[in-house]
């Protein structure tokens, strides 16, 4: 692998220039990663329609190709070939950027994930802030698409959109802290190699729980999928978006989805770990590992979608600060008693 | 209070959360019950009322007798009778036999009315038009209809019979 990693460089090198293929190495590294994570995102919609379908005793797609694995491909297609209609009172310039700044911060936050202790696009020592930092952002593109739509009922899904972004990011910040406490490092690589002995998730088994409902809240996704609430809000903040521009926020929805959920796979369910010290598993790849792990949680977010009904909007803030801040707190409070005292011992 | 305590920590515990996940994954692994449609069918009753048709009698020539009673009884109206003027005491025919499927409501009360079992309604749902003169089924049509199901037609007939 090292033997053909330097290959390339030197041809690389040799056919840009040390300083041009710096730049190209880079480029390809970044879509070597993008690539898979869009796939995926892609996938995740066939999978979501099927696993729903099988959950309410119905096949779901199955026309577009065996199984309908090209389902998605026409949807794109579809999407692709429609027009992308500009309401006339709409901000055109924020109008257009809107959907980016939704799908662009999802994607960025890939940098930092390790897939493996070596695969990994940035090592950088403080990935968790990062990420963080980095996913809320995504409330802009929101904020900024009701906003520049000019319509009352994007406008609506925005403020509430944003409003549940903001407060379940609070929570799943904290839900957080503790790994961090425990790992006493930022950087996601030391975080799962910490949990050789046993995976996060069995000392902060409320904490990982409350990490996942707030994800769910903070990937708008049901039953917290107020801002979109088609009864009441025809489709929320993208209500005045058609065709590629409401896909984009689609993929920008879904690409959170797997974000937070390979997230939760790296920093409560042990990463690449296997299960246990036992040689068979040790055999799989820990990439495999990692997989299984996160599309055991996006399945969760699939099984949670085709269970539960809608959250009333006060219901939701109130499960966001009165119960989910003040449990984290503690347990943030818990787990440092815990660290310290086990220093002192 | 001890109620309360009890609520609390089923509340903490997601209780009914995990109640209500269990179900749907219950229904997850439960073979589907679509009827995947072109391909399956579901049974039809052979009292289906479908697109109507006009019988032929044994020898070849139309059943009916033009009674008018289809036309009179049709509550939708959508039954057009003309009595060809060559018609005697002995053989009474139509000139005109026009059906308005447009307007048709398919009670079946034709098939009900119609003393020489003529006009029927079949088993057959599937027909279209893409113009609406497409469904203003004249007296060729319908018989072309009594023809193309004919094996059926009289099937539904002897089947239903002995409850007449």
């Amino acid at each position: 692998m090292a033997e053909i990693l330097k290959m390339v460089h030197e041809i690389g090198v040799g056919f840009f220039g040390a300083l041009l293929w710096s730049l190209v190495w880079v480029v390809i590294k970044v879509v070597l990663l993008l690539a898979p994570v869009l796939f995926i995102v892609t996938y995740i919609t066939l999978a979501e329609r099927k696993v729903i379908g099988a959950m309410q005793v119905r096949p779901g797609p199955n026309r577009v190709g065996f199984f309908g694995v090209l389902q998605p491909l026409a949807d794109a297609v579809k999407l692709i070939f429609k027009e992308t209609i500009l309401p006339v009172k709409a901000d055109k310039g924020l109008f257009i950027l809107a959907p980016l700044l939704t799908l662009v911060p999802a994607l960025l936050s890939w940098a930092v994930v390790p897939f493996s202790p070596e695969l990994i696009l940035a090592d950088v020592n403080v990935g968790v802030l990062y990420i963080l930092a980095i996913s809320s952002l995504g409330a802009y593109g929101i904020i900024v698409a009701g906003w520049a739509s000019n319509s009352r009922y994007a406008f609506l899904g925005c403020m509430r959109s944003v409003a549940q972004m903001v407060s379940y990011e609070v929570s799943m910040g904290f839900t957080l802290i503790p790994v961090i406490l425990i790992t006493g490092s930022l950087s996601l690589v030391d975080v799962v190699e910490q949990q050789k002995d046993w995976w996060n998730v069995i000392p902060l088994a409320p904490m990982f729980v409350i990490y996942f409902i707030s994800v769910v809240a903070e990937t708008n996704r049901s039953p917290f999928d107020l801002p979109e609430a088609e009864p009441e809000l025809v489709a929320g903040f993208f209500t005045e978006y058609s065709a590629m521009s409401s896909g984009l926020f689609f993929m920008g929805e879904y690409a959170n989805i797997v974000l937070v959920s390979f997230l939760g796979a790296l920093v409560f369910l042990g990463g690449w770990l296997p299960p246990m010290a036992n040689p068979i598993f040790s055999m799989v790849p820990g990439i495999v590992w990692l997989g299984l792990k996160a599309s055991f949680l996006m399945f969760v977010f699939l099984w949670i979608r085709a269970t539960f009904p809608r959250y009333r909007y006060d219901q939701l803030m109130r499960l966001g600060w009165k119960v989910f801040l003040p449990v984290s707190l503690f347990w943030i409070f818990l787990t440092g008693l815990v660290v310290q005292l086990g220093r002192w011992a | 209070m001890g109620l309360d305590l009890k609520n609390m920590l089923q509340s903490f515990a997601l209780k009914e959360l995990a109640q209500g996940m269990a179900v749907t994954l219950k229904h997850f692994f439960k073979p589907y019950i679509t009827v995947q449609y072109p391909e399956e069918r579901t049974p039809l009753s052979p009292r289906f009322r479908g697109e109507h048709a006009l019988r032929r009698d044994e020898k070849g020539g139309e059943r009916c007798v033009a009674c008018k009673l289809c036309e009179a009884v049709c509550p939708a109206q959508a039954i057009t009778i003309e009595i060809d003027p060559r018609s005697t005491a002995e053989k009474r025919l139509t000139r005109v036999y026009d059906i308005d499927e447009t307007k048709c409501i398919f009670c079946g009360f034709c098939q009900e009315a119609c003393p020489v079992d003529a006009i029927v309604l079949g088993p057959n749902f599937e027909f279209f038009g893409s113009v609406r003169s497409d469904l203003y089924f004249n007296k060729e049509r319908l018989l072309a209809n009594g023809e193309r199901w004919s094996n059926e037609l009289n099937a539904r007939i002897a089947a239903d019979a002995k409850y007449r």
